[in-house]
This record gives structure tokens, sequence and C-alpha cells, in this order.
């Protein structure tokens, strides 16, 4: 059900991605369109009462600082959040950064060019 | 751009320093909590945000100039690069981890070249999201000349 | 040598590690910025430098297969680059396009201001374009795809004037849908299999069968990858960016770069880890019509000469879509083997050919655009004999492209049209014939305005540009006539193109070479 729900935000950023006329707002929903698919990447790695994948000294048995695999290890593993989607979302966001600040950039030039953020205006090319 | 107003300014010059240190904190340690090479290098570079909205663009500019944080980011590329690099050499494959041996688990001096790598991409976030805003904040000047002719 | 020890698909290794194809753009690119103003004339031999060691090296790895586990962590948990035939292939279409591109620019670059940034953009697009034909993982794909994207869409709007910033921000906004319904796809996959080695993925999905997340996701990567390789409907960002881009990056763009996006990732997602189906090969000869038939038609009243260049790319991208399903439709339907792999010949064979000659015909226009400072056709006429190299190049792509034996395109739409009357589809067969023959009316177009006819009065200066543009045009003018022989020569088909074929026609084995359970 929440799985749905990101889908369906995504497809709110599409919508305003396709029919706004504002060009910045056309760049507010690619970056939704983008933190949909972030958000959904990140609820598949969750488990309900899950912890943080994160390890601990308490983890630890021996004071020399050797992980043997033994019962504390055992729960964690069991009860951790899966920590890998977590992984790439960070990617993900570097990327969708990357690409934001790339097309922010080309509006403001844009802007400078031709005098207006409607994209109904700014239609020298055409056929 | 113009800076802001006193209190701002104040409270900026005592407050940047925390960031930075925050900042670097979040690198170093990246490999035992979250944070990390890229979370650590948006903070460094929001340090220089902070300053660039509070005391004006040129003020900025003179401390940092845009040549020198192009060089410092082409620098952390090729800390990254050559870090990968000498995984070749010394253990055979591109980015094997050939300094996990020395290492403890659990402490700040561990996992190898984790941390080595984490530094490097702090390093390059910052110095490229800093010459982002930057660079933007040039675009808005020249507009705001364009507008006053 | 190798340093892997599992997992190799065939016994022959490749000749270096497979990161070196990433590793040695990105050094270039980030070496280069420090070169700055002063050093213009090292930074542009160091880049040609590595364009050329990379087209070596690609030779070099013709028919070898290899699996490289990046960090030695072994592959469920690491990240494996993988090459095989279809990836070989492609590496040595990146390379030939790149280095002559990159020949070409040494010169043409020289109107624009920013020649550095322009150099290592470019380095850093043809890294991401190896890394994502090597890539052996579906979310480093994603990855590749999106660095390739970004560099792309500075590198088109580069000159920054009016049309060129228009174009640029429409492209950014269809390319930046395409990617987010790409990783939407990746995320489905991953909660549906638990996977992201593609090799398991594939595993998974062949023991589990096509739940309706996966064929969402499928559904999903077609709509993604064909915003990339601008498939129809999908294409409406291609006529607007392509002319606007300097043409160097329009020879890359409409030359590998939406195949290597598009129709490498789509092949690889759909031959490899889905398992074509006839759903899908029906799908992909549906979208492979629709791009011919619409390319041709919309080219042919076309004034402008690089937009007309453009309309043309997305009518025989459409010929490769066209033969990849047909294969597809064959197998799936359980047909002659012999007869599918005829029809991926084909589609892979005019895919290769297609990248040499339209990189040739728009490094031509940039050519015509350098000495003309124009490219509306109607303004030029009468450059045949002031231009002599660049009218012989532009007609030698001109016969490939529109299937004149005995050039490279006369074999490929062969192939094509034998391969759809081999199975019976001899409809297929006359639309392609009939497109052929579009093609011809808008080159003729071509050369009647732009090369025979008067020098007209304001373009009586013209000369022929020299060095290193010449030197790129002249190369690819002879591949285009060489590679003919690719599909004659039987020892050069069965190095080059043959494994290409093997590994789509296999389709579902490629996880069981990689896993080697």
């Amino acid at each position: 059900m929440p799985y749905a729900l990101c889908f369906l935000l995504f497809m709110i950023g599409l919508y305003c991605a396709v029919v706004k006329k504002n060009m910045i707002k056309i760049v507010i929903g690619l970056a939704v369109m983008e933190y949909a698919a972030n958000l959904f990447l990140i609820m598949l790695g969750y488990r309900v009462g899950g912890v943080a994948p994160i390890l601990d000294k308490s983890f630890l048995k021996q004071p020399t600082g050797q992980v043997a695999p033994t019962e504390p290890i055992a729960s964690f593993i069991n009860t951790a959040v899966d920590p890998l989607p977590q992984a790439l979302v960070l990617t993900a966001i570097v990327i969708g950064l990357g690409s934001t600040a790339l097309i922010i950039s080309m509006c403001i030039r844009i802007y400078e060019k031709y005098g207006t953020f409607d994209i109904t205006e700014i239609r020298r090319l055409k056929g | 751009m113009k800076g802001m107003t006193i209190i701002v300014k104040t409270i900026a010059s005592w407050v940047k320093v925390l960031i930075f240190l925050f900042g670097i904190s979040i690198i170093l340690f990246g490999h035992l909590t979250p944070g990390g090479g890229f979370a650590g290098g948006v903070i460094l570079a929001s340090s220089y945000v902070l300053l660039m909205l509070a005391f004006g663009r040129d003020f900025v500019e003179k401390n940092l100039s845009l040549p020198a944080a192009s060089k410092i980011d082409c620098l952390g590329a090729f800390l990254f690069a050559l870090i990968a690099i000498l995984g070749f050499a010394f253990g055979g494959v591109f980015f094997v981890n050939y300094l996990v041996k020395y290492s403890q688990p659990l402490r700040l001096i561990s996992a190898g070249t984790i941390p080595l790598s984490n530094i490097a991409i702090g390093i390059k976030v910052g110095a490229s999201l800093f010459l982002a805003v930057l660079t933007l904040s040039i675009f808005r000047l020249r507009q705001s000349t364009e507008k006053k002719e | 040598m190798t340093p892997t020890a599992s997992g190799l698909l065939q016994s022959r290794a490749s000749p270096c590690p497979l990161p070196i194809f990433v590793a040695i753009p990105l050094v270039t690119a980030f070496v280069l910025p420090i070169f700055g103003k002063k050093g213009k004339a090292a930074a542009t031999f160091l880049a040609n430098l590595a364009t050329i060691s990379l087209l070596v090296l690609s030779i070099l790895c013709i028919g070898k297969s290899d699996v490289y586990e990046v960090g030695k962590w072994s592959i469920p948990l690491g990240i494996n680059m993988v090459l095989d035939g279809l990836s070989s292939l492609l590496l040595l279409a990146i390379s030939v396009v790149s280095a002559s591109a990159m020949l070409f620019s040494a010169r043409y670059m020289e109107q624009y201001t920013a020649k550095a940034k322009y150099l290592s953009l470019f380095m850093l697009m043809v890294a991401a374009m190896n890394g994502l034909v090597l890539s052996g993982d579906i979310f480093n794909l994603f990855v590749f795809l999106e660095i390739a994207s970004l560099t792309s869409y500075s590198l088109v709007g580069f000159g920054c004037e009016h049309e060129e910033l228009e174009a640029s921000f429409k492209y950014m906004v269809l390319g930046s849908i395409g990617s987010s319904f790409v990783l939407f796809a990746i995320a489905l996959v991953y909660g549906n299999t638990g996977a992201l080695n593609m090799a398991y993925v594939s595993k998974a999905i062949q023991s589990s069968g096509l739940n309706a997340g996966l064929s969402f996701a499928l559904a999903l990567f077609v709509v993604g990858f064909g915003l990339k390789a601008a498939l129809v409907p999908f294409h409406a960002w291609l006529p607007d960016a392509h002319p606007s881009a300097p043409a160097p990056i329009s020879a890359m763009l409409s030359g590998i770069f939406i195949k290597t996006l598009g129709i490498y990732a789509l092949t690889r997602v759909v031959f490899n880890i889905f398992g074509i189906s006839a759903t899908l090969g029906w799908l992909l000869i549906v979208l492979g019509l629709l791009s011919m038939i619409a390319g041709a038609f919309l080219a042919i009243g076309q004034w402008d000469f690089k937009r007309l260049l453009a309309y043309s790319s997305i009518s025989q991208v459409g010929y490769v879509v066209l033969g990849l399903g047909l294969g597809g439709l064959i197998i799936a339907t359980g047909g002659n083997v012999a007869w599918a792999s005829l029809a991926i010949l084909g589609g892979l064979f005019h895919l290769v050919n297609h990248a040499v000659y339209k990189a040739l015909l728009f490094l031509t226009s940039g050519s015509v655009q350098m000495a003309t400072g124009t490219r509306e056709m109607r303004q030029m006429g009468g450059l045949a004999e002031r231009m002599p190299v660049t009218r012989a190049a532009c007609t030698i792509a001109s016969a490939s492209i529109v299937g004149i034996p005995p050039f490279s395109g006369f074999w490929s739409k062969l192939i094509l049209v034998w391969a759809a009357i081999q199975a019976h589809f001899y409809w297929l067969a006359a639309v392609i014939v009939f497109i052929s023959l579009c093609t011809l009316i808008m080159y003729l177009k071509v050369q009647r305005y732009v090369f025979l006819g008067e020098l007209p009065d304001n373009l009586q200066h013209v000369k022929e540009n020299k060095g290193t543009m010449l030197v790129a045009m002249i190369f690819l003018a002879c591949l285009c006539v060489l590679m003919g022989l690719l599909v004659i020569v039987p020892s050069l088909r069965a190095n080059i193109l043959d494994p290409a074929v093997k590994v789509l026609t296999d389709g579902l084995a490629y996880s069981a070479n990689i896993i080697q359970k």
C-alpha cells in the first residue's frame, strides 16, 4: 500500500513536469519525481520493528576486537533494516542534486537570453 | 550579491567554524556512523555558502577564488583515482582494500582505504558544491546589472 | 594474467583489466582542467592520446570475454564488470566514433571559448559510456547512464546561444524523466528479486516467473530507455538537441550515445535479464516501424542540414530496433534460430554501420558549417568544387546510409530484408525497402542543395578546412567503404559480429555463464 502511494507521488511529479508552463515549476516536478523514486527505494528496505544497521562495540566479545558470529550478531542480522537501498539512495540523491543544479543554471541562462520563464514563449526551434 | 545586517555577520563568523568542524567529523567517522564522504562534503560547502550569504560574494571570492576551488576539486578526484589505482598496484584488482590487514575493527583508524576514500570524496564534493553556488551567484550579478541598464 | 578466477565466460580472457576503459578517460578528464587557457594545445594532445589509446585497447579486446570483480568482492556482494560479445562490439564502436570526433574537435572547437572544459566533459562522457557497456550490475548501469546524460546535457548547450539553451533545456527535462523511470524500475526489480547483479536478477526471474511488479518494471524500462534512445513516441527532444550541439558532439550523440544508452541497455535488460517474449518482440517491432516511418517522412521536409540528419537518425534507429524485435519474436515463438540470428545480425550490424556513417555525416555538416557559417540548405550551393574532401566524404556516407552497394549500409539492409522474407514477414520487408527509398530522396536533397548548383555570392570566400578535421573525415569514410567486409569475410564476422549475436540469441544463458555454478 505505501508503495502505491509512492507511485502516485511519482505520477504527480510527472504531471507537474509535463503540464506546467513555468520553467521553475517543471524543475520542481522533476525533483518530485526523483524523490519519489528515492522514497520507494528506501521503503523497500524497511522492516517493521527494525534496528538501524550500524554495528557498535557492544557486538565485540573479546577486547582484541575479533568479531565472532555469536548470538547478538545473529539477532542483529534478523532485525536490522536493509542497508543496501540506503547506499543506493545516497548515490541517487547525489545524482539528483547534480541534475537539479545543472537544470537550474540552464534556466538562469535562458532567462538572461529570452527574458521570461514561460516555455510557451521560448519556441524558436520548430518543425 | 551584498551581505546582510551586522547581527547575521557576527553570528555567522562564530558559527562557521563549528559547521566546518562538524563536516570534518562526519567525514572522518564515515565508516562508523552514518554520513561519510558525500554528506560531510555538503556540510563543508554549506559553511562557505553561509559566509557567502552573510558577507556577500566578493568577500568569499577573495578568500577562496574560483580557480583555487577548481583545483581543489580536481585534487579530490585525483586522490580518489589514486586510491583506486594503488589498489590495482598492491592487490591486483582496482579498488581492493589493501590496508584492511593493518586495522582493528570499529576504531577510528580501521577499515583500510574507506576513510581515505571518504576524505577524498569529502574534499571533492565540498569544492564542487561551493563552485556551483558561486557560479550561480555570478549569473545573478550579471542579470541585475542588465536590468539596471 | 586475468585477476579473477571465477566465472569466465569462455577461456579467452581480456588482455587488460576492464576498469581501465573507465579509468583512462576519467583520469584524463580530471587532469585536463589544470592546463587552463595557456596549455590548450597540450590539453588537446593529451585528450587525443587518450581516445586513440582507448581505440587500440578496444581492438585488442575483440572477441574476448571476461568477468572482472571490482575490489575482489565476489559476485552477489560486489560489483562486477562483464565483457562479452555485445560489450566488445559496442566498445569498438564507441572508441572509433569518439576518436574521430576528438580528432575533429581539435580544430573545430577553436571557435568556442572554453575548450578545456569541453575536452574534460567529452572524456567524462566517453568514460561513462564505456562503463555502461561494461557494467554487470544494474544499478551501476544506472549510475553510468546518469553521468553520460548529465555530461551530454551540458555539451548540447555548450555554445550558450538562444537555440542551444532551449534545446538543452528540452533535452534535459525529457532525459530526466527517462532516468527517473529507469530508477523506479530498478527499485521495483530490487524489491521483487532482492538482487542487483544482472546475473542474479536473471536467475531469480527465471525461477520465479514474471509477477505484476516485474512486468510493470519491464514496461517502465522500455519507456525509460526508449526516451534515451529517441524511439517514436519519445523522440521529441532529438530534433532540437542534435542540431544545436557542436558538430563533434552531434556526431557522438547521434552516432553512439542514443545507441549505447538506449538500445544496448534495452537489449541487455530485455534479452538477458527478463527474457524475450512474443509481446516484447511485437512491441519492439511496432516501435521500430513507427520510428522508421515517422523519422523518414519528417526528414524529407527539412531545410536545416543538421535537423534533417537528426530525423534521419530517428529513422535508422528504427531499423535497428526492428531487426532486434524481429529476432526476438522469432526466438520467443519458437521459430528457426538461424532466421533469428540473421535478423539480430542485421540489427546489430546496422547499429555499428549507422554509428560510423552518421558520425561522418555530422562531421561533414560541421565542416560545412565552419566554412559557410550557416546550416540552412537554401543558402548553400555549389560547394563541390570548393570543398572536395568534405563533398567526397558526404557522398560516401550518403551512399552508405541509402544502401548502395558496395558500401556498408547496403549489406545491413540486405540482411534485414532477407531475414524478414525468411520469417515470412513480407510486409516488413516491403516497408524496409520503401523507407530506404525515402532515405534516398532526403539525401539526394542534401547533395543537390549543399554541394551541387551554383555558389551564391556571399559564399565566394569559402575554402576547404584543413588539418585534423580532414583526417577524421577520411578515416571514417574509409571505414564506411571497408565495413562491408565485416559480413562478407567469414573470419571477421565470426570474431566480431557473431559473439554479439550469440549473446542475444542465447538470452537467459547469460546468467548461467556468469555464475558458473
